[in-house]
């Protein structure tokens, strides 16, 4: 008998919750901010599936009501992409340690 | 157009690269690095998607328009938001992950053969389950976190809004998506749909009203965790692995951190929840509130008592946030370093409005990560520290929490400041805090009041020193 597709990734699924839970608790307390916002761009990895939307209309509908949502969520998912890294780059550039000459 | 084995491998790789991205937030030595994985994840992400779909119709163009439109606002909002405004930002973002769940949702639910998942009105069974969770979860995590961005940003009170029957509605709009999702899986009518969608936005906003403002770190955190798990209901309709990692990913760090953030107010999570803390304690302690006397002082006494200290502990919480009093409190302790005095900072899981709210702040203000303490880092600490300066915190500090089992923050962790042998707290007025209660510490031997701006008071103890 065939295993159907979705308990593999169901499988994947359970295993990430796992990895999730250890790698987060491993973050250091003072990086709360910032993991945060990179996980904010990372969820945004959804601009795929908008991406698929937006592309699905033909040369005769490109603005048929399914790609219209893809276009919008493309660029919510861009918003999100581009702001949560640049802005995680900046926080982190901000940590520094003390130096060693004072 | 490349093979759907071959993106996959791709789309797991990427999501090997998220997880690094997250391992990477270990220390801030190796952070860094870790962003640069997430972003090179991504990348692949975005490039195979393109790829696997091989069909460059005219659609691309406005693909290529609406992704460069986002990614302008974008960075735009990156470079010019003030650190200070962090948590509201954060709120903002997680609403449009949301909505872009929502969206995708939409998108499958019209043209389900775009994402192979059948024809309109007649979509795979298991596919429709997964596309009404990632757009339910998408429209609470949407509305949710609007209402939190509203509160943040002050244009809405921060005070809960409860009214009578609030529990009893919630949970009834409940179970209805329960039985809308059955009815929408059943019928395949889009009517059902579109109410299953209405009626989940509502329930967001309704959820987060009663949720104060100084429970915003769990609030943000949960709407963190959602905004994760809409992405992987989203992952699992396109049977997309890397949207199902990342979603699992960012699902769990979202309530490890709420989880973080209500042990740090010693609460249950659905204490939190059901909201309402502080609007209703407020009425049965000014009952017994009597007057006490409290000794105030100004800048010159304060300055006075930190040049003859030997060691000083800053503890910084929302109301530097507000007063913008970072740089002025850098300052501050760069002129006690000059007098050979050893500073540190402690900062409690819950100060501020998100969690490490406080450590962006300071890192703007330059000072040091290394100086910055944990609460069970420091806590021993106070007792032997001459100065504790309390600045914009509150609640975090009142001893009130290992004393008195009536009181409502009882068995919260606090920072022990009244071991110090003198506690500077800098504050507006005598006012409770979030919580409702009076700090005991006001009234304290060893405690000066100094009641003033915290970043005018800081720039004048600095003058005085």
């Amino acid at each position: 008998m065939e295993i159907d597709p979705f308990i593999f990734r169901l499988s994947i699924f359970i295993l990430s919750i796992f990895i999730g839970y250890y790698v987060v608790w491993s973050v250091t307390p003072s990086l709360h901010t910032p993991l945060m916002s990179v996980t904010n761009a990372i969820s945004s990895v959804i601009i795929v599936g908008a991406i698929i939307a937006g592309l699905a209309g033909n040369s005769d509908g490109i603005f048929i009501s399914s790609s219209i949502f893809g276009f919008l969520a493309i660029s919510l998912a861009a918003i999100n992409i581009f702001g949560g890294f640049l802005v995680t780059q900046r926080m982190l550039a901000m940590y520094k340690k003390k130096k060693k000459d004072k | 157009m490349i093979s759907a084995n071959l993106s996959a491998i791709f789309y797991l790789i990427s999501g090997v690269l998220f997880i690094l991205a997250l391992r990477g937030l270990s220390s801030p030595e190796t952070s860094r690095q870790g962003n640069f994985f997430g972003i090179l994840g991504m990348v692949i992400a975005i490039t195979v998607t393109f790829l696997s779909i091989g069909n460059f119709s005219s659609g691309l163009i406005y693909v290529l328009i609406f992704l460069l439109i986002g990614g302008l606002i974008g960075a735009f909002i990156a470079y010019k938001i003030p650190m200070t405004a962090m948590p509201e930002l954060v709120a903002g973002f997680h609403s449009l992950v949301g909505l872009a769940a929502v969206f995708v949702a939409i998108s499958a639910f019209l043209n389900p053969e775009a994402f192979n998942l059948g024809t309109p009105g007649n979509i795979k069974l298991g596919s429709l389950i997964e596309m009404s969770i990632g757009a339910v979860v998408g429209a609470i995590t949407f509305s949710g976190s609007i209402i939190a961005f509203l509160k943040l940003q002050g244009i809405m009170s921060g005070s809960p809004i409860t009214f009578k029957g609030q529990h009893p509605l919630n949970a009834l709009i409940l179970i209805s998506i329960i039985i809308l999702t059955y009815l929408l899986c059943s019928t395949q009518s889009s009517n059902f749909f579109w109410i299953l969608l209405s009626v989940s936005f509502l329930i967001g906003f309704l959820l987060i009203i009663p949720i104060g403002g100084a429970d915003m770190p769990v609030v943000i955190s949960m709407l963190n965790s959602y905004s994760g798990w809409a992405a992987a209901g989203i992952g699992f309709t396109l049977e997309n692995t890397a949207l199902i990692i990342t979603g699992a990913l960012v699902g769990s760090s979202g309530a490890i951190l709420s989880y973080i953030m209500c042990k740090g107010m010693n609460r249950s999570f659905f204490n939190v929840i059901l909201g309402g803390f502080g609007a209703t304690e407020q009425s049965s302690s000014s009952l017994h509130k009597e007057q006490r006397p409290v000794k105030s002082g100004n800048a010159e006494d304060a300055a006075f008592l930190m040049k003859n200290a030997s060691s000083v502990i800053i503890v910084p919480g929302y109301g530097m946030a507000v007063a913008q009093a970072q740089h002025a409190l850098r300052e501050m302790v760069d002129t006690l370093k000059k007098n050979d005095i050893k500073v540190s900072y402690a900062i409690h899981p819950v100060a501020g409005r998100m969690p490490g709210h406080m450590n962006v702040l300071l890192a703007e203000a330059n000072v040091p990560y290394d100086e910055v303490f944990e609460l069970e880092e420091i806590n021993n600490d106070f007792a032997n520290a001459d100065v504790a300066f309390v600045i914009g915190a509150n609640d975090v500090t009142n001893p009130v929490a290992k004393t008195d089992p009536q009181s409502p923050i009882y068995g919260m962790p606090v920072l022990d400041v009244e071991k110090c042998k003198s506690v500077l707290f800098v504050k507006r007025s005598l006012s409770p805090g979030y919580a409702g209660i009076d700090n005991d510490l006001f009234y304290r031997e060893n405690t000066l009041m100094l009641f003033a701006d915290a970043k005018k008071m800081t720039e004048d103890i600095t003058k005085n020193i």
